[in-house]
């Protein structure tokens, strides 16, 4: 087993045994995506109309909540020193964390948001590209978790940290990401925004784990 | 699985290690977040050597273990590995060293057993017997250490000391040539320190090194040497100072 694969098979195994840490980020994501159609009474028309947003915003809270799995938890027990000697450079160390992110963040998010979709009434002709969008976007999420967690190891309050880096960053992934599930959901062509979406990713994905790598030299320090 | 062997000696039989080489650090200079450490710092370890770090607290022990190991960058100076900077390929030098730090990186979740296996899978290694390396074998470290009986149970519940010596048989098991060892004896028992030193001195008899930053009288085997940090001050008139806060 390479070190890159060990890696992801380490944090998922982590992940498996703390399932309450995976929990906690769905439930949150899960309660407040059903606050919405509560708090808005019987308006089918406006939930249809806001449910986009919606739920890509509370993704992107839910994912916050996520970060300090990345690279804090490891920086405090010294585990993110034995990391670092793995023998693997620390921009795919960085890609490797990433990808483990996605897979216990991104990938059951992307699976229930279809299903929380129904309580907001969103337009039938959108639910492929709500997919669509969530597949191209939440990866770009936890490359750009990646970078912010790597710069704020070793910080207090660090949660709050990242979250302030990180998410005007991916102002242009939500921008993208809802202009495509409503243009579907009035007919529109969806494959500009698609292939925006598209091309952040390919960009982040050769360069957010070089960033990422640069910021855990520092704080290897 | 591999079957442990059915009555596992309490002495190491390491694999030769392949390549043996001399570690060298010639003139470091290092500096932690502008605050300067030490400078000048030249030592050696010969294949089969031991290097005692000794000093008081606070002293740069542990920071010249990182400058070698390759986390921590020193301003001046190198350190090489059979003559070539270890800076020139940062992975293949990872690969060579097992490092204990003061902390055990150990997952709470995970049982000591899955701990070791994990680190080791990270690291590249199997610490399984299978390829004939008795040396790198997790079962063998973990009776050497006299944690077999420990193996499954979550390191949540292990005391200090077992925790301690669950990350040391990660390093007994890595089969790597360097050993660094930060204070390896930290919450340890008499039975376990001697375990440990068994241990070393089967790792050195091999053609390992060993460099350990310890405080109290840890027997490295014959031939040790020693250097204290703490006589290599950092004088202005030699490194300016600005030159630590670049």
């Amino acid at each position: 087993m390479s070190p890159f694969v060990a890696v992801i098979a380490r944090d998922l195994r982590l992940a498996r045994r703390q399932g309450t840490d995976i929990a906690m980020t769905l439930a949150f994501f899960v309660v407040v995506v059903s606050l919405f159609p509560l708090g808005l009474g019987p308006t089918p028309d406006l939930l249809a109309r806001i449910a986009p947003a919606v739920l890509w915003v509370t993704a992107l809270l839910a994912a916050m909540l996520s970060f300090d799995r990345l690279f804090q938890q490891d920086a405090e027990d010294g585990g993110l020193d034995q990391l670092a000697l793995s023998g693997l450079p620390l921009s795919l160390l960085a890609l490797a964390k990433a990808c483990a992110h996605w897979l216990t963040t991104g990938l059951p998010m992307l699976v229930l948001a279809p299903i929380l979709a129904i309580s907001l009434n969103l337009a039938t002709e959108s639910y492929t590209v709500l997919v669509a969008t969530l597949a191209l976007g939440t990866p770009v999420v936890s490359l750009f978790g990646a970078v912010g967690a790597a710069l704020v190891v070793g910080a207090r309050r660090a949660g709050v940290l990242v979250a302030l880096i990180v998410l005007p960053l991916l102002i242009p992934i939500l921008i993208f990401a809802v202009s495509a599930i409503e243009a579907a959901a009035a007919g529109l062509p969806v494959r500009v925004n698609l292939l925006f979406l598209g091309a952040i990713l390919a960009a982040a994905i050769p360069l957010a784990p070089l960033a990422a790598g640069a910021a855990l030299r520092q704080a290897l320090d | 699985m591999v079957e442990p062997p059915a009555a596992p000696s309490l002495t190491p039989v390491p694999a030769p290690i392949p390549e043996p080489a001399r570690l060298t650090v010639s003139d470091i200079a290092v500096a932690r977040g502008g605050r300067p450490v030490f400078a000048g710092l030249s030592c050696a370890v010969e294949p089969g050597g031991a290097l005692r770090l000794a000093g008081p607290n606070g002293g740069g022990k542990s920071t010249v273990l990182r400058v070698i190991a390759g986390l921590l960058r020193p301003l001046r100076g190198e350190v090489a590995w059979d003559g070539e900077p270890i800076a020139e390929d940062p992975g293949a030098h990872a690969r060579r060293i097992a490092y204990l730090g003061h902390a055990d990186a150990l997952k709470t979740a995970l049982t000591a057993r899955e701990n070791a296996e994990a680190a080791l899978a990270v690291a590249g290694r199997s610490g399984k017997a299978s390829d004939g390396r008795t040396g790198a074998d997790l079962d063998h470290a973990f009776a050497l250490l006299d944690l077999e009986r420990l193996a499954d149970l979550p390191a949540a519940w292990l005391s200090a000391g077992q925790r301690r010596r669950v990350a040391l048989a990660r390093v007994v098991a890595s089969g790597c040539p360097l050993w660094l060892l930060d204070e390896p004896t930290v919450g340890l028992d008499t039975a376990s320190v001697a375990a440990l030193e068994r241990a070393i001195a089967a790792h050195r008899s091999a053609g390992g090194m060993v460099v350990a930053a310890t405080h109290i009288a840890l027997d490295l085997g014959p031939g040790d040497t020693s250097v204290d940090p703490g006589a290599f001050p950092w004088r202005l008139a030699d490194v300016p100072l600005d030159e630590a806060l670049v």
